[in-house]
């Protein structure tokens, strides 16, 4: 007699395979958000002016402020989001398998991310570069005088290779002392087990602006080894997804050329100018091509601001980090942030 | 129909078709599940295969056994990894073990000092997180002074925050030679044990062992290295710019590793070495005291025999549990294979091949222990002749 117990597995066995089956893929990304009703958005387990929760658990940041001027556009409602705090292993599987649908999470816009991995990325919102952080007290003026020095890295970026090169176009030598959880990192170079701390020149501002108590104490050396294009990144193959992306952080670029503030949006709804009419959807066009209303770009000018407003809250004059616009300020002061016509 | 029925009801049939019906299921789940990531790795153009192994690797490791450089393979950096896996895996089975054995026998001493100080000692390390105790060992080791203060603990051996720096010998080749000799002298000493014991079995009469066979080990690597003109040099550490430069190293990550699991799992073993003495019956230790053997002797003879056939099945867990914690080694920068193959994983993109790696790798390094314990299990099996 076949008991009953042993039918029951009998039939999981046989059915499991067909069940699962049927979970193969979703439809495109951008219907899929839709229908869900917000953006679940990746971003870092909490790098602070970047993306970490503030003191009321609200999630803050540059990267943040990506998310929600999607979610905005799409919903107009930027608070529709949902976060995902992800490692730095864990966020390209996590966007490859559809667990998110925006990954901000100062992500190293690369050939092979984009190519072999299977990612395509809107445009880079926040431009940096690799350096060292050194205690003051060695005295040194230039990273080329760290020869033989112990250095403190976080694994899993692009980090450990960026320093190997340049210690080797430099004919130095180094120790690497690779730690995977930040705190245990960083309390690793505040003890003087390494000489040198590295990573993007924006979390050494961060780890030093948190965690010392006299931030003069520590040095981060001029040199950039790098070039670091922190930008969000989505899977390929959904373009309208990938236009409503990048759209949507080129209206914030474009508000701040125009001046445009979450302040004053309101008021500027009356300008005169052509370009201002067709970026707030007085001039409809703009919406219907992305497939969102025409009001997107005010939405997100009014709930999350234009570009300058968010980099001075979250990294800039505003903040703890203090960090000087640099290659982010505007093309036409003499930065790299350009935003083609939005017509 | 009524013979299919009736093979139906056999319970040999029935038995065999439910297995079939199993294997061919779990088959038919694993080949789902495979076929599955494959095509969607593909569908979502994600690059697949093995060929990332031959590409230079461009990251550097804090230590290695091997000679290695930026410029090699991730397949060297792999190997790398996985040497210093097993190297801080059998240092620490090691010492866990001789700990453990200390410890376990500590908390059945008679001494009421000695015993509930093994109790206290057992009780903590095992009940704290094996992580915690890492992080609270590395932290000690960064407590250390910097390399410019290092303590000199002895002349030429300095202890600082970069870990313990001591000279080494300068390579010659009488050390090989000697090396050889040593070799041929433990393979003596071991033909000497086993002569002795055969030669006190047959006539009953005690032989010289130990010192036959210590003679055996140390006199020929000392002729050949005397013989070979005593070459005699030393790379001393001497401090230079950030850091000791020459000599040899221990890191403080290796040590805060060793220790962590030597200490964590001694608990372990403590307990298991109990459990496995006090198995004996009394009664055998009385018998040993009534035939005037003295404690040590008791133990060594009478006990510890006995309670290996207990001890052994358990402590290879504990043992595949050590090599398996080593891989907690990414929370304090020891460079294990775990920690080299993330990195691996995290510049090539390829997650999946870099895991199924690293699953194969701690799968046949534990069935080599598992192998060779079982192994040494039934040599200390009662023989039942």
């Amino acid at each position: 007699m076949i008991s009953k117990l042993q039918a029951a597995a009998l039939a999981a066995v046989v059915t499991l395979p067909l069940a699962l089956t049927g979970t193969a893929q979703a439809g495109a990304t951008f219907d899929g958000v839709k229908q869900k009703g917000y953006v679940q958005c990746g971003v870092n387990l909490g790098l602070y002016g970047f993306s970490a929760p503030d003191d009321k658990g609200k999630w803050t940041g540059l990267d943040v402020d990506v998310c929600r001027a999607v979610a905005a556009a799409m919903f107009g409602d930027s608070e529709k989001v949902k976060y995902t705090p992800l490692s730095a292993q864990q966020r390209l599987p996590a966007l490859q398998s559809g667990e998110i649908d925006l990954l901000a999470r100062n992500t190293t816009r690369t050939l092979s991310r984009d190519t072999a991995n299977g990612l395509n990325f809107a445009p880079t919102n926040y431009y940096d570069g690799q350096g060292f952080m050194v205690s003051a007290k060695l005295g040194l003026k230039s990273a080329k005088q760290l020869n033989g020095a112990t250095v403190c890295v976080l694994p899993g970026t692009t980090t450990e290779q960026n320093v190997a090169d340049f210690f080797r176009a430099n004919k130095m030598n180094f120790k690497p002392v690779v730690i995977e959880k930040n705190e245990e990192l960083h309390k690793a170079f505040f003890s003087g087990r390494c000489d040198a701390l590295t990573s993007d020149a924006s979390q050494l501002a961060a780890i030093r602006a948190a965690e010392t108590q006299n931030p003069n104490d520590y040095l981060i050396l001029p040199e950039l080894i790098s070039k670091e294009p922190l930008s969000p990144a989505i899977r390929q193959g959904d373009d309208e997804w990938a236009n409503l992306v990048t759209w949507a952080f080129f209206a914030m670029v474009q508000a701040e050329e125009k001046g445009i503030t979450s302040e004053n949006v309101d008021a500027s709804m009356t300008s005169p100018d052509p370009d201002v009419k067709r970026l707030l959807g007085v001039t409809a066009g703009n919406g219907k091509a992305l497939g969102v209303e025409e009001n997107w770009a005010y939405t997100i000018i009014k709930q999350v601001g234009n570009y300058a407003q968010s980099f001075e809250r979250n990294v800039g004059a505003g903040s703890k980090l203090k960090m000087p616009r640099g290659q982010n300020a505007l093309y036409t002061e003499g930065g790299l942030m350009y935003a083609p016509p939005l017509k | 129909m009524s013979k299919l029925v009736q093979a139906l009801n056999s319970a040999r049939v029935r038995g065999w078709l439910y297995q079939a019906l199993f294997v061919s299921g779990t088959l038919a789940v694993g080949w789902y599940l495979v076929s599955n990531t494959l095509t969607n790795l593909s569908k979502r153009g994600v690059a697949t295969g093995f060929g990332f192994l031959n590409r230079e690797a461009g990251f550097e490791i804090g230590e290695s056994l091997l000679t290695y450089a930026a410029s090699d393979t991730y397949l060297k950096a792999m190997v790398v990894g996985l040497l210093n896996t097993l190297t801080v895996s059998a240092v620490a089975i090691v010492l866990a073990s001789i700990l453990g054995i200390v410890i376990g026998v500590a908390r059945l001493s008679s001494n009421w000092m000695v015993g509930r100080f093994a109790a206290v000692f057992v009780e903590t390390v095992r009940n704290v997180p094996l992580l915690l105790q890492l992080v609270v060992w590395y932290t000690i080791m960064n407590r250390l002074p910097s390399p410019r203060e290092a303590l000199e603990v002895v002349p030429h051996v300095f202890l600082s925050n970069r870990g313990l720096k001591f000279p080494t010998f300068v390579e010659h080749a009488g050390h090989g030679w000697a090396f050889l000799a040593l070799i041929l002298g433990i393979v003596g000493a071991v033909l000497v044990v086993r002569y002795g014991r055969k030669h006190r079995e047959t006539t009953g009469k005690p032989f010289p062992t130990l010192p036959l066979a210590l003679a055996s080990v140390v006199l020929p690597p000392v002729a050949v290295f005397v013989g070979s003109g005593a070459p005699f040099a030393f790379d001393v550490p001497v401090l230079a710019g950030f850091n000791f430069e020459g000599g040899a190293a221990v890191t403080p990550e290796f040590t805060a590793l060793l220790i962590g699991l030597s200490v964590y799992t001694a608990g372990f073993i403590a307990e298991i070495v109990r459990s496995g003495i006090l198995a004996v019956p009394h009664g055998q230790t009385e018998a040993g005291l009534a035939l005037g053997l003295s404690p040590a002797h008791i133990l060594r003879l009478i006990i510890l025999p006995q309670a290996l056939r207990v001890i052994v099945p358990p402590l290879t867990s504990q043992y595949l549990n050590l090599t398996k914690n080593s891989s907690l080694a990414v929370a304090i920068g020891y460079p294990d294979l775990v920690s080299v193959t993330n990195t691996s994983a995290n510049q090539t993109g390829q997650v999946v091949e870099a895991v199924a790696m690293m699953m194969a790798v701690y799968l046949i390094i534990s069935l080599c222990i598992a192998g060779f314990m079982n192994w040494y299990n039934r040599k200390v099996a009662l023989v039942t002749r």
